[in-house]
């Protein structure tokens, strides 16, 4: 089975937030890159289990994105992945982006395809289901749990109160979330190698932008709380009742 | 021309997020002096002609049993089916787990732009821009749709529900239902408890609460409010609570008009997943808790002797 990861970069969960250039970017100045989390924990980690568990498995790592996401995908390397291809292209639009990703999947012909459950920067959760629509394949998304049999997975996925487990055939495509696999440190010999791993470069195949970003604001600043006496709790519950009127 | 609203049902009944998506399609169709139209797929007991009452004037329904097990694939062709049918320009989904699945699909399927996480009405006076959170609630992102068909989907909690009198026209769609790839083997629906991505009142709780066996206190509040209960990611990687539970950047973000926090000081990463509540409480012993903040009301006291006087004091308010 030969598996893709994709992995995007991502500020830091801790970076400040802020945008210059009439706020039209995000400043990047002192801000710390990761993988993003979801990404690295959970698509990643299950990648390198399911080889793990099945050394004819093959895991290689996709990103899209310019040069500085190279050090994005040492990172990601040294956890673990044979290798990496990076499609040189920097784009907001999802559609452009799982175009790049589903060209590097057929053409190379992976069975199976993980995301992220969504990029913590933009939050577009799109990206896997749009790789799928591609594909033409189907598409598992949110899963909690992967395990796989033959040309047989057996997916568990998030729905509203609970969870729902599916049998579906490869080829597919799977966004992780919790659930999936524990976070992993990376160890000495996992950095030392990564430097060693095949990192290609690609240009990437035309697609045109279907949404541009116009623009972005900050969340105007809360009033300030409203400290109660530890001794009059009955006030806070006045409180939410006649002023914030949420019960 | 039409709004066309996908109208997601759960075990045959319409959920409540797909009631905000019909009330704000309905907005949309107003604003663009057009008609709101709704799809269904799969059987179901509700009325779907008194769904007229939210906005929308007709229903386009697949009453097909095989429906009622959801595959994003098999769905994605008959919405694109009421798509064409309905002659829709803009498409509605909610951003929950059904519309994540489908509406970046629609939008390769159709080329047609998505938004997903819309929190506002679009923008139309020039072009068709919509606001949506980023950076995990910490921003928000303008996005200017570029196609001549739009998909938006719509964050839950985040437009409210508007009901008028009206009644729906419902027609079936006569599109053939292909058979799809998933077939689902179990459905483990976590019993008698307020589902937490749905819910509008959210307790919560932190590490500040001890232990497992201390989480009476926190059922006992939630139980007064109806509410479903929550926990930050230390808890529940502890094993204290269900991994289910865990809110936050890497855990589940949700909006709802109440979040009270517990015992949980506040991390910026914490703060991701319930920043978009409209009413934030703090209960936590340290006054320097930086979860205060970002909070509405707040105390400064020992969660294990304030919360069940909060827990007495609203069951006298009902
Ligand atoms: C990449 C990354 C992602 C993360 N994602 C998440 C996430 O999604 N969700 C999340 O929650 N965390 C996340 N974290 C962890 C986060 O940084 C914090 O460590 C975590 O939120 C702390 O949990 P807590 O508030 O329960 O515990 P603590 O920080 O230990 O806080 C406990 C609080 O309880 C108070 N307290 C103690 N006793 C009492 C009492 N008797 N009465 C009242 N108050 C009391 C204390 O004053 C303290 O403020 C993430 C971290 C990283 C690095
Ligand atoms: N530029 C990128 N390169 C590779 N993978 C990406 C990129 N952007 C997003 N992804 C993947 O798609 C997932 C969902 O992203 P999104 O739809 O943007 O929320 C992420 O968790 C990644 O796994």
């Amino acid at each position: 089975m030969k598996i893709l990861v994709c992995i995007s970069k991502t500020p830091d969960t801790t970076a400040k937030i802020a945008f210059t250039d009439n706020n039209t970017k995000f400043a990047e100045a002192g801000v710390q890159w990761i993988i993003n989390p979801y990404d690295e924990w959970y698509a990643l980690v299950r990648a390198i289990e399911l080889r793990e568990k099945d050394p004819d498995t093959i895991v290689h790592l996709v990103t899209v994105g310019g040069p500085d996401a190279d050090p994005i995908i040492r990172k990601a390397l040294a956890l673990g992945g044979e290798e990496a291809i990076r499609v040189n292209l920097q784009s907001q639009d999802s559609f452009v982006i799982a175009t790049q990703i589903a060209d590097v999947a057929k053409t190379d012909g992976y069975d199976l395809v993980f995301t992220g459950k969504e990029t913590i920067d933009y939050n577009g959760s799109s990206i896997g289901g749009m790789v799928a629509e591609l594909l033409d394949q189907p598409y598992v998304p949110l899963a909690i749990k992967f395990d796989i049999n033959g040309i047989t997975a057996t997916v568990t996925r998030e729905i509203e109160g609970g969870e729902e487990v599916c049998e579906v055939n490869l080829p597919l495509t799977v966004s992780c979330q919790k659930g999936m696999a524990e976070q992993r440190i990376p160890n000495m010999k996992g950095i030392m190698g990564a430097r060693t791993k095949p990192l290609t470069v690609r240009q990437p195949v035309a697609a045109e932008a279907l949404t541009t970003v116009a623009g972005f604001e900050l969340p105007p600043a809360k009033a300030g709380v409203k400290l109660i006496p530890a001794d009059n709790p009955a006030e806070l519950v006045r409180l939410l009742h006649e002023e914030a009127k949420v019960i | 021309m039409s709004v066309l609203i996908f109208i997601d049902l759960a075990e045959g009944h319409v959920k409540k997020a797909s009631l905000e998506a019909i009330s704000y399609g309905a907005a949309i169709a107003e604003q663009l002096n057009t008609t709101a139209e709704g799809v269904v797929l799969g059987s179901t007991q509700e009325d779907l002609a008194a769904l007229g009452r939210y906005g929308v004037q007709k229903i386009h329904h697949v009453n097909n049993e095989t429906l009622n097990h959801f595959d994003a694939q098999v769905y994605t062709k008959l919405i694109a089916a009421a798509a064409t049918e309905s002659n829709a320009t803009v498409i509605i989904f909610s951003n929950n787990v059904d519309g994540k699945a489908i509406a970046p699909r629609l939008s390769v399927r159709l080329k047609a732009g998505l938004v997903a996480g819309a929190i506002a009405l679009p923008d139309t006076s020039n072009g068709f821009s919509v606001k949506k959170n980023v950076f995990s609630g910490k921003a928000f992102a303008t996005i200017k749709v570029n196609t001549p068909v739009k998909i938006i989907s719509l964050n839950p909690n985040a437009y409210k529900i508007s009901s008028t009198e009206a009644k729906a026209e419902v027609v079936k769609l006569n599109t053939p239902v292909e058979p799809g790839h998933i077939k689902i083997t179990a459905v483990n629906k976590i019993k008698g408890e307020v589902s937490l991505s749905e819910a509008e009142i959210v307790v919560s709780g932190g590490r500040g609460l001890k232990g497992p066996e201390n989480w009476g206190l926190v059922e006992d509040l939630a139980k007064s409010l109806h509410a479903a209960t929550a926990c930050s990611r230390p808890v529940a990687d502890s094993g204290w609570r269900p991994h289910h539970e865990h809110v936050g950047q890497t855990g589940l973000a949700i909006a709802p008009n109440l979040y009270i926090a517990i015992g949980i000081s506040g991390a910026i990463q914490h703060l991701a997943g319930v920043n978009r509540s409209k009413t934030i409480v703090v209960i936590n012993k340290d006054p320097e808790a930086p979860f205060f903040k970002a909070a509405d009301y707040g105390i400064v006291g020992d969660a294990f002797e304030v919360v069940p006087k909060i827990t007495e004091a609203i069951k006298q308010l009902k």
